[in-house]
């Protein structure tokens, strides 16, 4: 499989004018490539910028120098330099974010929630909220919790939620930031399932575990930082 | 494709005081734009020009026709301007009575975007208001109320459903849920995200409340002192903001 993702020469740090012009350097110079169907960790020191990788992959963060170019379709996207239209498409159709923690938007349904993306897509809504249901179902969410909103469930629900979105609309690039941190081992079993199946899909998977077991069983090589 | 709405270098100046100066960027269809600042930074000033309420001092406003034409607001003829505004436009207030007729009842403000664009069937006129009135959410049997009867809330609702029946390309809104409670701005920002995304909507929004952008909003631009200091992707201003007073507008924010 060819590369899907190249990261050449990344630098990021954060000036932070309101703290007396701290300069936070997170990483210098930073190169590496994913091909599709390829899942690779993002490993290092709490604080080294795991999370902020995915942020500068996802257009989030703003990169100081260097480029991050992404396959779409048969051209290539430098998201460091992209217009903010060319990132939206990005993310309708190239790139998928599971982040840390679900943004709950008030009176939006769980099932809605999953199927959003997928709508996005032109995907119509009726097949849309049965793939939804499909995924939910299969991350346990309990049928009665599809028609609320996120608003009052857990915080394992939520990123359960969360992770039926993200995998919904297989995305050609997948970026999961701890994806099983608040789970039980039957959820975080189910995750691992996704992934992999993802990755057999073809997708490329960037992903940050905490857990070093799921780690090794989910992807095949690292990323290191710091 | 092209921009539907693009602005060059636009300033608007009040004898020696700048409302705003130098501003450009392009909308493209169904794109939210959010304009955040604080009070007096120039963002409804700019709003007022992109939307053709009052005349820019110098810059272009340009805007894409349905028929594929370019035109620049300050080179049409004011009947022409206003066909725009009736049709393709929608404007959104702070305050509800100053987008409503309130002489007159919900469906028939509701009617008389319809009459505007040409619609004489009163049949066809009463069940379309009804069917707006229902999708923001106001119950039928308040179809022949008067606004002055309505709750805040409800008649920025009946504002929306004004403004959206002639199905216009873009609104340009100004602090829509300014002045609401809570939990009514809630119900408001959620079904004005949904008919934005169904419906395609481009719209401008001016807002001073950074929760209010990051829902409705795609693409960001801060202001300060009349200008654009900052523009982007709304994630990445709130999340990575470079300029010094946008990293203060965001740190300023009180978290719950």
């Amino acid at each position: 499989m060819s590369a899907v993702l190249k990261i050449e020469n990344l630098s990021k740090s954060f000036l932070l004018h309101q703290q007396a012009g701290a300069l936070i350097s997170v990483f210098d110079n930073l190169n590496a490539e994913v091909k599709a169907g390829e899942a690779v960790a993002v490993t290092g020191p709490s604080g080294r910028g795991k999370s902020s990788l995915l942020k500068l992959i996802y257009g989030t963060y703003r990169a100081n120098s260097g480029s991050i170019r992404v396959q779409s379709g048969v051209a290539w996207t430098d998201v460091v330099t992209a217009a903010p239209r060319d990132v939206i498409d990005l993310r309708r159709n190239v790139i998928g974010y599971v982040t840390q923690f679900l943004r709950v938007i008030p009176r939006v349904p769980a099932e809605m929630v999953v199927a959003e993306p997928m709508m996005d897509r032109g995907i119509a809504p009726d097949q849309a909220l049965t793939r939804a249901r499909m995924l939910l179902e299969r991350l346990n969410i309990s049928k009665r919790l599809w028609h609320l909103s996120p608003m009052t469930f857990s915080g394992g629900e939520q990123q359960r939620v969360n992770i039926a979105r993200g995998f919904a609309a297989h995305f050609p690039i997948l970026l999961l930031d701890e994806p099983t941190a608040s789970l039980d081992t039957e959820n975080r079993n189910r995750v691992l399932e996704l992934v992999a199946e993802a990755q057999g899909q073809g997708s490329a998977i960037v992903a940050v575990f905490h857990d070093e077991q799921e780690r090794l069983r989910a992807c095949s090589r690292s990323i290191k930082l710091g | 494709m092209s921009p539907l709405l693009v602005a060059e270098k636009v300033s608007k100046f009040y004898g020696a005081r700048t409302g705003c100066r130098d501003v450009s960027f392009a909308l493209w269809p169904g794109e939210v734009l959010a304009i955040v600042g604080e009070s007096g930074s120039g963002k409804t000033t700019l709003l007022r020009c992109l939307s053709g309420h009052v005349p820019a001092s110098s810059g272009k406003v340009r805007y894409a026709t349905r028929d594929g034409r370019s035109v620049a607001l300050d080179e049409m003829s004011e009947a022409e301007r206003r066909l725009l505004m009736r049709t393709d436009w929608g404007f959104v207030h702070q305050d509800a009575r100053d987008g409503l007729r309130m002489g007159v009842s919900a469906g028939a403000n509701v009617g008389e975007r319809m009459m505007a664009v040409g619609e004489r069937h009163y049949g066809r006129i009463r069940a379309t208001a009804t069917d707006w009135l229902k999708r923001v959410e106001i119950s039928e049997n308040r179809i022949d109320d008067s606004p002055w009867s309505y709750s805040g809330g409800m008649r920025q609702r009946l504002q929306i459903a004004r403004n959206l029946v002639t199905s216009p390309r873009l609104v340009f809104m100004d602090e829509p849920t300014g002045g609401l409670d809570v939990s009514v701005q809630a119900r408001l920002l959620d079904l004005i995200r949904g008919l934005v995304k169904r419906l395609d909507l481009a719209a401008i929004v001016v807002t001073h409340d950074l929760a209010v952008a990051r829902l409705l909003s795609s693409r960001m631009m801060v202001m300060q002192q009349g200008q654009v200091i900052e523009q982007g992707l709304t994630d990445q201003i709130l999340e990575d903001p470079q300029a010094p007073y946008t990293q203060l507008l965001v740190s300023s924010v009180l978290q719950v």
